[in-house]
């Protein structure tokens, strides 16, 4: 047994792993995994490769999604739910503006929700149907239990609508291998495809959000230097501006629910339509009988839209300012998002870079596209090639301090991971707690940032005031999510806490939203989580047995015995059925490999800078 | 995190203890040690191995943000070398770079007033000039004259001027908007 696992390529067999790249995008949602090397989207039996993004409840509880949704949303607006990403990780208050969106909405904790005939639903669960609808698609094409997916975020996604986000996926039974920025993901796609060198500026203008982010492309390494965006502009505001002319020139107003909704659609076909032709004919006929007939050029679109057009430089502005770059040191310009066919979106932005755009690849795709590559890659299949992603965080993230003050600890355009810490004191004599408030934004006030969470840090042991030091530290993983936690340090006592952000559904929601859903089914739960633990088992063996073959001489005999004993333990639990004996004996084999995992990690980084080059990034 | 977290940043690059920095060396150090451990690179592995991915990645960073920008480097290098820069408490300053800094921050002003971006520019340029000469004398203060004290007083001087730059670019932001 020893001998079998210390002998090179024995017994690792490089198994491809099946992973998918998602873009849940606000109008449509793909689903692409790479397949003989070169990344594939996904259709359904029909052959559309979109999904739009629309959930229909029905009565029961069950939820209709895409094609078939989309079709009845004017007959049934209150519980059919259109680019419900606007909504992900976000309050009341913040969508006062959306006036005209026929849900009927409800304050929920953190985040909005949505009362509809079954029963009050959260933004994280429409968008789990969706999710659920593409795991679907690909689990029937590809054959086999996913290992993991890579989820696309706008890159000026802030921490709730990330952190929501994940909680969609987790809801879909997805393991999410990362959460990536969408204009990333599209130059990974783009620079792969076209061996592409140089700083490119990537314009991603979606359905309901807006990116920039300036990447440096050299070989085999996609670094962020700056992103910026506006997370509330997007397709559909075009649209609302030919709805609001359409509505002007007719003299209507106080339309039903389902009449807004017709007129959106027939503003959005129009608007698309303007993108091929010079003028368009806009006849729909509304519940009363009565119809709106006018016609509408693509000159006068263009001057609906350009105050719209124009939102979008600022952000281009101070991206390029951010990344300390000029116009003039732009390679190219990716075009990203479905928005950015409309000429007057063209136009804008080869004069402000003067140059012509890259328009060769399909602007619906390329996001999936390239979500597909990095998920292939980080499940870890070399066949694809090897590269390097370095991203940043949107937002700069603080703390609020005396006087409502925001102080930046992380601060925008940072490369992730990155860990920040800051000292506080007491200002009381014999304080023994202490509130810590985490904030997210640009501004100086706290109220004019997002609050991500409040907590308090208790048992401080009582001291004379300024001589406590209170360590706040913030650690913003891969995907952008952050962690906080503070510690008294001169006592000795350590005072901890780890705060999950307030908005976000706890793991204990998330849990019982799963459970939920479940409700009817207890069986399905059950081999739910058999199939989890599976899973993540078998990834679990397979990394350490691959470890063991590589780095195996960095043990000793003994070590090398507990470890396999570990493996047999587990191998011999993922054939049976009790998922908890499967997870005890995960959680144990992955204690008894740590130090053997720091062992390999300093190796691996000595290695790194004693003339080991690594050839596959030419770096 | 492992044994070998303890070590300063230029030891973990193994780059010379000094501020002249070879910055294309240090980048292709920075990538080449990114490339193992970031952890993209063990999204597939155990949760063990996750953690020191995110642990050691991290380091990374901000080893290699703090070497990369001249004045996150040069207060490193003082500190290693046990001089504290004292930028909270020790504010003298030259009454003539005070006298500038006035005139500069004065100019800044009229600029956004007068909602001049070509004004602002001028001035972004002159400060660059500036902040180039200061990172100039600094590298002969830290590297040749080893003359700490001295160094600490230009750490100083060099992080009015950043601030002054941070302001330039919120100045250009607001008259954009």
């Amino acid at each position: 047994m020893l001998l079998q696992i210390s002998e090179p390529g024995a017994s690792v067999k490089p198994q491809l792993r099946l992973a998918v790249g998602i873009d849940l995008g606000t109008t449509n949602s793909l689903v692409a995994t790479v397949r003989d090397e070169r990344p594939v989207v996904f259709g359904d039996p029909q052959g559309r490769t979109l999904l739009p993004s629309v959930v229909r409840y029905l009565d029961g509880g069950a939820a209709e999604v895409g094609y078939e949704a989309k079709a009845r949303q004017s007959e049934d607006p209150e519980n059919t739910f259109v680019s419900v990403k606007r909504y992900m990780g976000r309050g009341l208050n913040d969508i006062a503006e959306h006036h005209g969106a026929p849900y009927r909405f409800v304050e929920g904790e953190g985040m909005v929700q949505f009362d509809t005939r079954a029963g009050r639903i959260s933004p994280v669960q429409v968008s789990a149907e969706i999710l659920k609808v593409l795991r679907d698609r690909a689990v029937a094409e590809m054959g086999g239990e996913l290992a993991g997916a890579v989820i696309t975020v706008p890159a000026y996604f802030d921490e709730a609508q990330r952190q929501a986000t994940k909680d969609a996926a987790k809801l879909a039974g997805l393991e999410v291998f990362r959460l990536l920025n969408e204009p990333t993901a599209a130059a990974v796609a783009y620079g792969l495809d076209n061996a592409a060198e140089g700083v490119y500026a990537v314009y991603d203008l979606g359905g309901g959000t807006f990116d920039i982010s300036v990447l440096k492309l050299t070989r085999g390494v996609f670094e962020v230097l700056a992103t910026n965006g506006d997370p509330a502009l997007g397709g559909d505001d075009f649209d609302r501006a030919v709805y609001d002319w359409l509505l002007a020139q007719s003299g209507r107003s106080g339309l039903s629910s389902s009449d807004v909704r017709l007129l959106m659609a027939a503003s959005r076909v129009a608007k698309e339509q303007l993108s091929d032709q010079a003028e368009t004919a806009i006849d729909t006929e509304l519940s009363d009988g009565s119809t709106i007939a006018l016609t509408l050029s693509r000159d006068t679109f263009a001057e609906l839209a350009a105050g719209l057009v124009k939102k979008t430089l600022a952000p281009v502005k101070k991206a390029l300012r951010d990344a300390g770059l000029a116009i003039d040191e732009i390679k190219g310009v990716v075009l990203v998002g479905g928005a950015t066919r409309m000429p007057c979106i063209r136009e804008a932005v080869a004069e402000f870079f003067q140059q012509a755009p890259l328009t060769d690849l399909d602007p619906d795709k390329v996001v999936a596209l390239g979500a597909a590559m990095q998920a292939n890659l980080l499940a870890g299949n070399r066949a694809g090639g090897d590269w390097l992603l370095l991203d940043v965080i949107p937002l700069s993230l603080g703390i609020e301090t005396l006087g409502g003050l925001c102080e930046k600890i992380v601060p925008r355009n940072t490369t992730i991971p990155v860990a920040r810490a800051q000292e506080f004191t007491t200002w009381k004599d014999g304080q023994t707690a202490m509130s810590i408030h985490v904030v997210q934004g640009e501004r100086e006030l706290v109220s004019e940032c997002r609050s991500l969470a409040r907590f308090e840090l208790r048992g401080i042991p009582p001291m004379a005031a300024g001589a406590a030091r209170i360590r706040v530290t913030y650690q913003v993983d891969a995907d952008g999510l952050l962690n906080v936690t503070a510690a008294e340090q001169t006592s000795g006592v350590e005072a901890r806490i780890e705060v999950k952000p307030s908005y976000g559904l706890s793991d204990g929601e998330v849990a019982r939203m799963i459970e939920d859903s479940y409700l009817h089914a207890r069986d399905d739960l059950e081999a739910r989580r058999l199939q989890e633990q599976k899973v993540e088992a078998s990834r679990l063996i397979e990394a350490t047995e691959s470890a063991l073959t590589e780095d195996g001489g960095l043990l000793s005999e003994s070590e090398l015995e507990v470890l396999v004993s570990g493996l047999q333990v587990l191998k011999g639990a993922t054939e049976g059925t009790d998922w908890q004996a499967i997870k005890n004996a995960s959680d144990a084999l992955n204690d008894a490999s740590t130090e053997f995992a720091g062992r390999r990690m300093d190796y691996s980084i000595k290695a790194a800078l004693t003339g080991q080059k690594l050839d596959s990034l030419g770096v | 995190m492992s044994e070998m977290a303890p070590r300063n940043f230029y030891e973990f690059f193994q780059m010379p203890e000094i501020f002249r920095l070879d910055l294309s060396v240090l980048d292709s150090h920075y990538l080449e040690l990114q490339a193992r451990v970031h952890p993209d690179k063990a999204a597939h592995l155990s949760d063990v191995e996750k953690r020191l991915s995110l642990q050691w990645a991290t380091f990374a960073n901000e080893a290699y943000h703090t070497l990369k920008r001249p004045l996150d480097r040069a207060r490193y290098l003082l500190r290693i070398n046990g001089v504290d820069t004292r930028e909270e408490d020790n504010t003298a300053m030259p009454a003539e770079f005070l006298l500038e800094q006035i005139e500069w921050r004065e100019e800044m002003q009229d600029a956004v007033a007068g909602r001049s971006e070509a004004a602002l520019d001028r001035l972004g340029f002159r400060l660059k000039k500036e902040m180039d000469h200061l990172i100039e004398s600094l590298g002969a203060m830290l590297d040749v004259e080893q003359s700490h004290p001295e160094a600490a007083v230009l750490v100083r001087q060099l992080a009015f001027l950043e601030k002054l730059k941070r302001d330039l670019d919120q100045a250009h932001a607001l008259l954009e908007d």
